[in-house]
């Protein structure tokens, strides 16, 4: 399967985002660049709004994470709940 | 009409609510919809359902606003702090400074007529959603220009090279490279141009361009364009998830179109790897400090990330690039042909150019195992030695260029292991001889020789009398290049004895 | 205390790019908007003629008859390049925001009388529509137009009736609790009903305006000028007194926007007229043809939801020719 793949700026609104990855992808691998975290996973990974908010300690909107994102590779599946990349094959 | 009984409030989806906010067209009755609409039948492309159309991100205009505009805040902030604290002191070295000369004329002029052509097409579609995602990108690429503008007008009050950006990109010699580049864009049907700009230039090819810039930017201290970098990236998400839907969806829509398709990328790519010589370049030579070379930047961006867009789209019939074969050839010839080039013709170009010190050859050593040592040391090794005897070497003669690409046809036979071999391919129309520096370039004019034999060659035009003179100050000052201020050697400029100054050692 | 911070002495070689000191001034220090704008578009030398247009070269004084011996011109009076225009509309559109959530708040829907409700929905909806034509009218103008400044400010003016058009939009499902059947409700009464014909057919005629500026007038100076005063100023004063107050605060970003893009409109009108008796023989030409349009187009909803129609629309039409000719042209 194909990896997907997510950068975000290193900066502090990113890092919350992370911990949710962390925890709702257990496939997921987080590895640090200078300024960049990157994320990659095999097919699919989801940003949960929910687990967000609560690393987050407010209502987090997945659209926030235009503020921070740097660069991504996969189709792309957005509601107000959740943000996913995911390839079909 | 009225209300009925009182329900209960629905909760939207996000993809329900936004469709609700963006598909506001109608079918025309007192106007012919092909009159409304002119331009999005005539390439061939058959769309039979513009409702399948996919919205690759959804954002309603008050989001859109206020998340650019946080952006922008942040943006600026540190565009003001890098000019109040003179950063430009912080670079490794001025010779860094004409990468970003390079960006400046080459690249920004590129990020204007993207938001023109994106405007265009978003009238020209006549479906609503692509129409909405097409003009969200317009005006991104607006922001783009003018936020690198603004970046880099701090530099511009110090380093020569930046002041007539917007005079150099319509006339000097190599600036038509990109700007053929995307003027063919612009002048091609609405279809092609997504494939060209949104697929394969904003999809399969941008982290050829911005990454390396980016990267070299960090690497270099340059923190102004790190920063408008990585501000600019999140809108580069959106562009990009634009270009794959525009695929997906001419593809999916008719079988006929799979061919089409085909060619515009097989086209595009080629065109789109053409003008990233000037990166490969900029990447290998240009940086003091260099995080990437141009092949390991190609082997993973292209050959390894774009195996699993390709895999992607195995199942409509579209295959890889024909010209990954080439350009994979190239990949360790390419930097430095160009950087010679540009070396030896540094009297006609306005940003600087240096041999590479022992420690950057070392690097290049490394970096190219089966080609630098080989063909490149022993040519800069003699240069050297010219340097020290007082004859830095600069060409009088003016390239011949690909009537295509642009570019003075330098590119040897890599394909064929034949890299001392100069590529001279040729064709006749309607009487005429035209010269390629690739059977890509060559079929690429074959298939629509009334538009290519349009181009604006610089060469020919200084040769024809329109650049002002038959001499070289004649034409630099039709330019607008001052001489000894904004060309030659980086090695006796006002760059580097401003940079020396600042750093005490004048 | 003084701070003595040590270093050579950096001293800029030039303030600004060369073509924007051209135009300023040598030595000058240029405005974030001038960088951004000042000669920022390709003007020769262009490598192919659009495959689909080849009349023209890509970007093209010939494609309007409005002649300029510089189109910059028509520099923006708001100074608007990209981030100050985001960021205004940012603060917009937070005020919009919270104009809606005290909407809500306070349950003023429930308490606007019914026929207010069917009013809005029928008559005012539709605008949707309206708007999106505009969008679609002004993106053109970017795209064919010529110069950045005017074109840049055509880009801002789209992107404002996609946002406009949502917020009617917004309001349409808030009144029928996002219930979408208004929606296709209103796009009925937009393609059939008689009273939305004449300015659904105005609206098409400007799609295939060859001329760019003449589409400038038609829409965004002409027609404009006539739905947004009857539609977000006289009717809302008129809602108010019958309990549809709440139609203002949901529009209030309408409101403003109109007051703000007049200073716009009237410059382009201004500089063009006073560049030339022809230009300014051409505007008075097509101001006049397109009050007469849009004065027929726009008659019939006045009727249906004002409640002195001719009277108002009158008003409407000398106010408009008073504010042209205090730009210029003799109406």
């Amino acid at each position: 399967m194909s990896k997907v793949f997510l950068a975000l700026q290193a900066v502090e609104e990113t890092r919350a985002i992370i911990e949710a990855i962390k925890e709702d992808n257990e496939h997921a691998v987080v590895e640090q660049q200078p300024a960049m975290t990157r994320v990659t996973a095999e097919g699919k990974l989801v940003v949960n709004a929910q687990t967000v908010s609560r690393y987050v300690g407010r209502d987090w909107d997945p659209q926030e994470i235009q503020l921070v994102l740097i660069s991504l590779a996969g189709n792309v599946d957005e509601d107000y709940d959740h943000f996913t990349l995911y390839w079909e094959n | 009409m009225t209300m009925g009984t009182k329900t209960r409030k629905k909760r939207l989806s996000m993809k329900d609510k936004y469709k609700y906010m963006t598909r506001l067209g109608w079918e025309t009755t007192y106007q012919d919809m092909d009159d409304v609409f002119p331009e999005d039948t005539f390439e061939g492309i058959k769309i039979h359902d513009w409702e399948a159309w996919e919205d690759p991100f959804r954002m309603t205009m008050d989001a859109y606003w206020k998340y650019q505009g946080e952006k922008d805040k942040k943006l600026y902030a540190i565009i003001d702090a890098f000019a109040q604290n003179n950063g430009q002191k912080n670079i490794t070295d001025a010779r860094y400074v004409s990468a970003l000369k390079l960006f400046l004329t080459g690249v920004s002029p590129l990020e204007y007529q993207a938001h023109r052509g994106f405007a265009h097409v978003a009238r020209q579609f006549r479906g609503d959603g692509p129409r909405v995602a097409c003009q969200m990108q317009a005006i991104d690429e607006l922001r783009h220009v003018q936020t690198q503008i603004h970046t880099l007008s701090h530099y511009n009050k110090y380093f020569n090279g930046f002041s007539e950006w917007s005079h150099w990109h319509d006339r000097v010699w190599y600036l038509s490279v990109p700007k053929s580049f995307f003027d063919d864009a612009r002048s091609a049907g609405p279809f092609e141009f997504m494939i060209a700009i949104g697929f394969s230039f904003e999809y399969v090819l941008t982290n050829l361009l911005f990454v390396p810039f980016m990267s070299g930017a960090a690497y270099n201290g340059d923190m102004a364009t790190v920063t408008f970098g990585f501000s600019a990236q999140s809108d580069e998400a959106r562009h990009m998830t634009l270009g794959l839907q525009a695929i997906k969806f001419m593809l999916e829509q008719d079988p006929d179109n799979v061919p089409v398709v085909q060619k515009w990328i097989d086209k595009w790519t080629w065109r789109g790897y053409k003008v990233l010589g000037l990166v490969a370049m900029m990447m290998d030579y240009m940086l003091p400090e260099s995080p990437q070379s141009w092949k390991e930047a190609w082997e993973l961006y292209f050959e390894e990330n774009t195996v699993a867009l390709f895999k992607d789209l195995e199942r409509y019939g579209i295959k890889i690039p024909d010209c990954a074969g080439t350009v994979s050839a190239e990949k360790e010839h390419l930097s430095h042909q160009i950087w010679m080039t540009f070396y030896t013709h540094n009297a006609a170009a306005p940003f600087h150019t240096w041999l590479p010190d022992e420690k950057k050859m070392d690097w290049l050593s490394e970096k190219y195992p089966n080609t630098f040592d080989k063909y490149y040391r022993p040519v800069y090794e003699q240069w050297a030695k010219l340097e020290k005897e007082g004859k830095r070497y600069y060409s009088e003669m003016l390239p011949q260029l690909c009537q295509t690409c642009q570019i003075p046809m330098l590119y040897t036979d890599c394909e064929n292991e034949d890299p001392m071999q100069v590529v001279h391919k040729m064709t006749t129309f309607n009487g005429e001889r035209f010269h390629f520096c690739s059977d890509h370039c060559k079929n690429i004019f074959e298939e629509e020789p009334e538009k290519y034999v349009q181009s604006w060659l610089p060469v020919h035009q200084i040769f024809q009398g329109n650049c002002g003179g038959a001499t070289l100050p004649d034409v630099l000052k039709w330019y607008k290049v001052e001489p000894g201020v904004d060309n030659f050697d980086y090695v006796g400029s006002q760059d580097e004895k401003m940079w020396k100054e600042w750093k005490g050692e004048a | 205390m003084s701070l003595d911070i040590k270093s050579v002495n950096i001293k800029p070689k030039r303030e600004t790019f060369g073509h924007v000191a051209r135009r300023i001034g040598e030595g000058k220090m240029a405005s974030r908007y001038e960088e951004a704008v000042l000669d920022v578009q390709a003007t020769a030398n262009f490598h192919y003629r659009p495959l689909a247009n080849p009349e023209f070269e890509l970007y093209d004084v010939k494609k309007t008859a409005i002649v300029m011996e510089d189109w910059y011109k028509f520099m923006d009076p708001r100074q608007y390049h990209y981030s100050s225009y985001v960021i205004a509309r940012a603060k917009q559109q937070e005020v919009a925001e919270q104009n809606f959530v005290f909407v809500e708040k306070r349950n003023m829907l429930e308490t606007m009388p019914e026929e207010v409700k069917d009013l809005i929905l029928n008559y005012v909806l539709p605008l949707r529509h309206y708007e999106w034509g505009a969008n679609m009218n002004n993106l053109h103008l970017c795209a064919e137009g010529y110069g950045a400044a005017i074109t840049s400010a055509f880009m801002f003016h789209a992107e404002d009736r996609l946002g406009i058009a949502q917020y009617l939009t917004r309001i349409g499902l808030l009144l029928s609790e996002n219930d979408a059947v208004i929606l296709s409700n209103a796009k009925q009464m937009w393609m059939d009903n008689g009273a939305w014909q004449p300015l659904r057919k105005a609206m098409e005629d400007t799609f295939v305006l060859k001329d760019w500026f003449e589409l400038h007038i038609a829409q965004n100076v002409v027609l404009d000028a006539f739905i947004h005063p009857l539609y977000f100023n006289i009717l809302e004063q008129e809602l108010n007194s019958k309990g549809g107050s709440a139609q203002a605060m949901m529009t209030e970003f309408i409101t403003s926007w109109n007051e703000e893009c007049a200073r716009w409109i009237d410059m382009t009108v201004k500089v063009a007229s006073s560049e030339s008796e022809e230009n300014k023989e051409l505007l008075n030409t097509w101001c006049k043809k397109y009050i007469d349009i849009a004065y027929l187009a726009v008659m019939p909803l006045a009727q249906k939801v004002l409640d002195n129609p001719e009277e108002s629309m009158d008003e409407i039409k000398d106010a408009l020719v008073t504010r042209l000719n205090k730009n210029g042209l003799n109406l």
